[in-house]
Formats: structure tokens, sequence, C-alpha cells
């Protein structure tokens, strides 16, 4: 996954503005293969989140024990066979990406603001704020993320939200070291100088200053994160929480079906799984790209 | 080098207190009542207050948390709310299980990881560069329970070559046969990270004077690789595995779950389903110290084999 995009075109020479720069990284994404394939792995899985339907006709909640265990491939009307059940595994597949496409890109967007916030402010002011802080982030991210969502799951009752939020604060500090760090390199620049004498509020350098000029780490960081995201959230569900019992998701799918495995029964967790491999590597795919185009 | 040590040990004494305070927190002040939250929604107000009393979760937040962290520093979770017996029973033994299969997942994943990313390394730019950095890559975000299932089929059910789970007991071998899917599972996920550091290690012992002069004067490849190559990039590695270790403890706990190994992943797992609140406090802080004590170690050990921390230089 090193697959960077290919070099750019030898003589481009300097780009004049920082619309060119933005036209030419564009350029070197979308000739990137690695980039592309993540994408359409990806659109692929947004698109079953929000129209399951279209893509699976059948019911995916549709029970009939008698039907049950159906072999895979194109048996009895079934694509990829039926579960313990009886309900149709490759439609269960489909209607299981909605959960996780909510809860991922949810809880990691709020991780990026409160990471973008606390990392500006660590970078931006420094001084005991910042060793403080420092101190905490390194704390927690001794603390794997997982144990302690388990943790305040156990003490909360844990709606989609509470997961969201959850996992977003956990992101969160982990992020702002990365800020932090972009942050601490910007703040003695000449154009951080200037607005200071010319006496502008500490918010406004902050945010319409600094911010435009650490975009890229930021960006790098949400595509790692969201990938993270998504491993945290199947681990959750896997584990029993944070979705309903009977309910398509990939983690709980694969949680309640893992003891048919030993009937050589493999379709209804295997299938799932490969859905989530196929996820999460694409999301890695997409970052990858990205972190090569930006470190050129 | 005293003086880093110190450092690095006052740092830990405050994590251990930050940690302290988290677990305190998240399982005790967040939700309205423990006891609401053990005994469901329905249980009438009476015999809730009585939990709570019970569980000593009433009076002033500051007392309640200098009460559990004095017990909780001598080693004192409480009494189960499920078992009724002392939680520390419960953790030190499950303790056991998961340091033998962290262990023996470490034992497998170095060595492969050191060697996989120093022929990654030998190879740099070609195919089999290629296909040991993508298939370590792949491997390392995939969550452990589909790695885990793969394992299962294909090793337990299909070949029928190993038990597809269980805790072991009985003779060392028989012990190792119940740990190999797990640590394998494991290994899977942790050899991308490895062999990546690795590989960043050995391109650059390579491409420095001390291996050109040891090749100029004579020495053969593989001593080279070994004596220079090989354990320049075992600093790095060491590294990765310190940044690791609260993601290895953190996959125990789902790995554990799959192949029902009594470890303490599993036993956080089945607390939080029981909402044994004590029992879970105690594991989970538990589990925290020991990475913490894991990344300090690893630390020292990095600061011990590298002579610019050693002696004390500036980065």
């Amino acid at each position: 996954m090193t697959d960077a995009p290919e070099a750019g075109t030898p003589h481009a020479g300097p780009a004049t503005s920082s619309k060119d720069i933005r036209k030419e990284l564009r350029g070197l994404l979308y000739r990137s293969k690695t980039f592309i394939v993540g994408m359409l792995i990806l659109a692929f899985w947004v698109f079953c989140a929000i129209a399951p339907g279209v893509v699976a006709r059948q019911d995916p909640a549709a029970i009939e024990p008698a039907s049950k265990w159906i072999h895979p491939f194109f048996k009895d009307g079934h694509f990829i066979g039926t579960d313990r059940r009886g309900a149709d595994v490759f439609s269960r597949v489909i209607h299981g990406a909605r959960e996780i496409m909510i809860i991922a890109p949810a809880a990691t967007i709020v991780g990026t603001v409160v990471g973008v916030v606390l990392g500006l402010a660590m970078g931006y002011f420094r001084g005991p704020l910042d060793d403080i802080l420092s101190r905490v982030i390194e704390a927690l991210m001794s603390l794997p993320v997982i144990l302690v969502t388990l943790l305040a799951l156990t003490a909360l009752t844990g709606g989609r939200l509470t997961i969201i939020l959850l996992i977003g604060f956990l992101f969160g500090p982990i992020i702002a070291r990365t800020v932090r760090a972009a942050v601490l390199t910007e703040r003695n620049l000449d154009y951080v100088r200037a607005a200071e004498l010319r006496g502008e509020r500490a918010s406004y350098i902050m945010f319409a200053e600094i911010l435009p000029n650490v975009f890229g780490p930021i960006v790098v960081e949400f595509t790692v994160r969201l990938g993270y995201a998504v491993f945290t959230m199947a681990g959750l569900a896997f584990l029993g929480f944070g979705t309903q019992p009977g309910s398509p998701d990939w983690g709980r799918s694969i949680f309640e079906e893992r003891s048919s495995l030993l009937s050589d029964v493999w379709w209804p967790s295997m299938m799932p799984a490969l859905a989530l491999a196929s996820l999460v590597v694409a999301i890695n795919m997409v970052a990858d790209a990205i972190q090569g185009m930006i470190d050129r | 080098m005293a003086r880093y040590v110190l450092r690095r040990f006052g740092l830990a004494v405050i994590t251990l207190f930050i940690l302290s305070i988290v677990v305190f927190t998240v399982s005790a002040v967040l939700p309205g009542s423990v006891g609401r939250a053990i005994l469901g929604p329905f249980a009438d107000k009476r015999s809730v207050d009585q939990l709570n009393n019970e569980l000593g979760v009433n009076g002033p937040l500051l007392n309640r948390y200098f009460r559990w962290a004095s017990h909780a520093i001598r080693g004192d979770f409480g009494n189960s709310y499920k078992y009724k017996s002392p939680v520390m029973d419960f953790v030190s033994k499950s303790l056991t299980s998961s340091l033998k299969l962290a262990l023996l997942t470490l034992v497998i994943v170095v060595p492969l990881g050191v060697i996989g990313g120093t022929i990654a390394a030998l190879r740099q730019g070609k195919a089999l560069d290629r296909i040991i950095t993508i298939t370590g890559l792949s491997l390392a975000v995939t969550p452990e329970f589909v790695i885990g299932i793969v394992m299962i089929l294909l090793f337990a059910v299909k070949l029928g070559w190993l038990p597809s789970g269980g805790t072991p007991k009985g003779a060392i071998l028989d012990q190792l046969k119940v740990m190999l899917l797990p640590a394998l599972t494991l290994t899977a996920i942790l050899f991308g990270y490895l062999s990546r550091m690795a590989r960043a290690g050995a391109i650059e012992a390579l491409n420095s004077d001390y291996t050109r002069t040891a090749t100029l004067k004579g020495l053969p490849r593989h001593v080279v690789l070994r004596r220079h190559v090989m354990r320049n990039s075992l600093l790095p590695t060491i590294a990765v595995i310190a940044s690791q270790m609260s993601y290895l403890l953190g996959g125990l706990l789902v790995t554990e779950t799959l192949f029902n190994y009594r470890g303490l992943g599993l036993l956080v797992a089945d607390a939080a389903r029981g909402k044994d609140i004590p029992m879970l406090m105690g594991a989970v802080f538990i589990v925290g110290a020991l990475a913490m004590m894991m990344s300090l170690l690893a630390d020292l050990l990095i600061a011990w084999l590298n002579p610019r921390v050693r002696l004390g230089a500036k980065q």
C-alpha cells in the first residue's frame, strides 16, 4: 500500500498560487491506483449504507427456520446462503453496513473537532496548559481505547450517540497530539508574528491563520482515525455492545454466528468478516495515498 | 541516564494517578446510580439504595475516590458483585494466562518482524518487499476477530490441527497447542507494525558507513547482516512494541472472547456484560497499569541500548 502517486509532471514548474498547488495535488491523487481502488470500495459501502434495498432485494430480517444454513452460492434464491435463522446472508451483509457507516465517521468527526481545538490551543499557548494536557494525553494513550469505552458503556446506557461521543472524546487527545506538533512548527513563522503585531485576537490567529496551514496533517489523521473508529466499533459490536441482538451489523453478526463455524458453516460469519476487512483496508488505502501525496 | 530514569518514573507515577481517576470517574460518576445500572430500570428504589450502600458508592465523591484508591494501591479491589469473592483472586489468576499468551505472541512476532523487515529492506522496491509490506499492513488494520475466525476455520475446522479454543492446562505441549491460534491471531496484527519499523531501521543501517566499512573489511555477508544490520533494526522494533503494548492488551479482549481463553480480556468482557462493576474496575485498572509498566520497561530498554539517550545527549 506504499503505492504513492506516480511522479508528477516532470517540468510543471513551481506552482504559483495555493489554488494551483491544490489542483496539482488533486491531479496526483487521481493518478494513484491505491487511492482510486480504496475510494471505489468505500463508495460501494457508503451506497449500501444509504440505500441497501437497491443492492439487496431480500428482507434481512425475514426469518425462516425451515430453510436455515442453506449453502452458498445461488441455491433456493439465496446468493450466499442463509444463517442459523434462515435469513438471507447477502442481504444481511449489505444492510449491516449502515450502523458502522454512521457511528465510525460521526465519532471521527467529533474526535477531529475536539483534537483540532485542543491541539491548536496547546501548540499556540504552550506553557503550563500544554504541559499538563500533554501528560494527561500520554496517560490516556497508554489505555486501550476499547477498554475505556467498555467501562463507560457498562455504566451508561449505551445508545448510538453515547458510543459516538465516547469514541470521539477518546480519539480527540490522540488527534490533538498530531495537530499540536504541526502547530509548533508553524507558530514561529513570519505570518503568525505579523498577525500578532497587527494585534489580532488569539482565536483569529489560531483558526484563520494557522489552521489552514496545518490542514494536511489533519486530513491524514482523520482518515487514519476513521480506520481505527471502524476497528473499535466493530470490536465493541463483536463483544456484544452498542447494537441490538439480531441486528445485521457485521461485528454483531460475527459474534452471534461464530459458533456455527465449528460445524463448518462458515458463510454467516465469514461474509460479514470479509465485508469488514474490505472496509478497513479500503480506508487505509485512501489514508496511505493521501499521506504519500502530502509527504512529497 | 539517572536523570532520564527518574523523569520516566515520575511520568509513570503521574500516569498511574490519571489512570485511577479515569477508571473511577468513568465507572462511578458518569451514571446516575451504580445500583440502578446493575439492578435495571424496574427494581424498586429501596433495593437500589441498599445496593449502593453495600457497594460504597454513596457519600461525597472525593471521599469515595480516596477510599477506592487507597484500597486499590494495596491490590484490594473489593468483592466481585457476581461471585461475592475478592476481585483480586480472579484478576491474578487470569493475569497469568494473559501474560503467557502475550509472551508467546512476542516470542513469535519479534523474530518474524525483524527478519521480515530485514528481508524487505534487502529487496527494497522489489516484488518481495511489496508483498511483505502490503500483507503486513492489511493484516494490521483488520480487526482481530476477522483474522481469528479465518484461523479457526482453516486450522481447527478444515485441517483439524489445533483446538478452536479453550484454556491451557496440563503438559506444556498441550498448553502450547491451545495458545497457538490466539497467539497467531495477535501475531498477524502486530507483524505489520513491527516489520515496517524493522524495515526502516534496516534500510538506514544498510546505507550507513559502518555497514560499508564492515563489508569492505571483508566480513562475510551473513555476519554483516546479523551483527550490524539486524542489531540496528531491533531498536526501532522494541520502540514500536512499546507503543503497541496498549493495543496488544486491548486486542486480548476480543481475541480471548473469540477463543474462549480465560484471561484478563475475557474477564473484562464478561464483567462488562454482567455489569459486575467492582470486577470491571479492578481488571481495567490492572490492564492499564500493565500497559503503563510495559511501555516504561521498553523505554528504559531503548535508553539502555542507545548510547545517545544513555549518555544524556539532547535530541
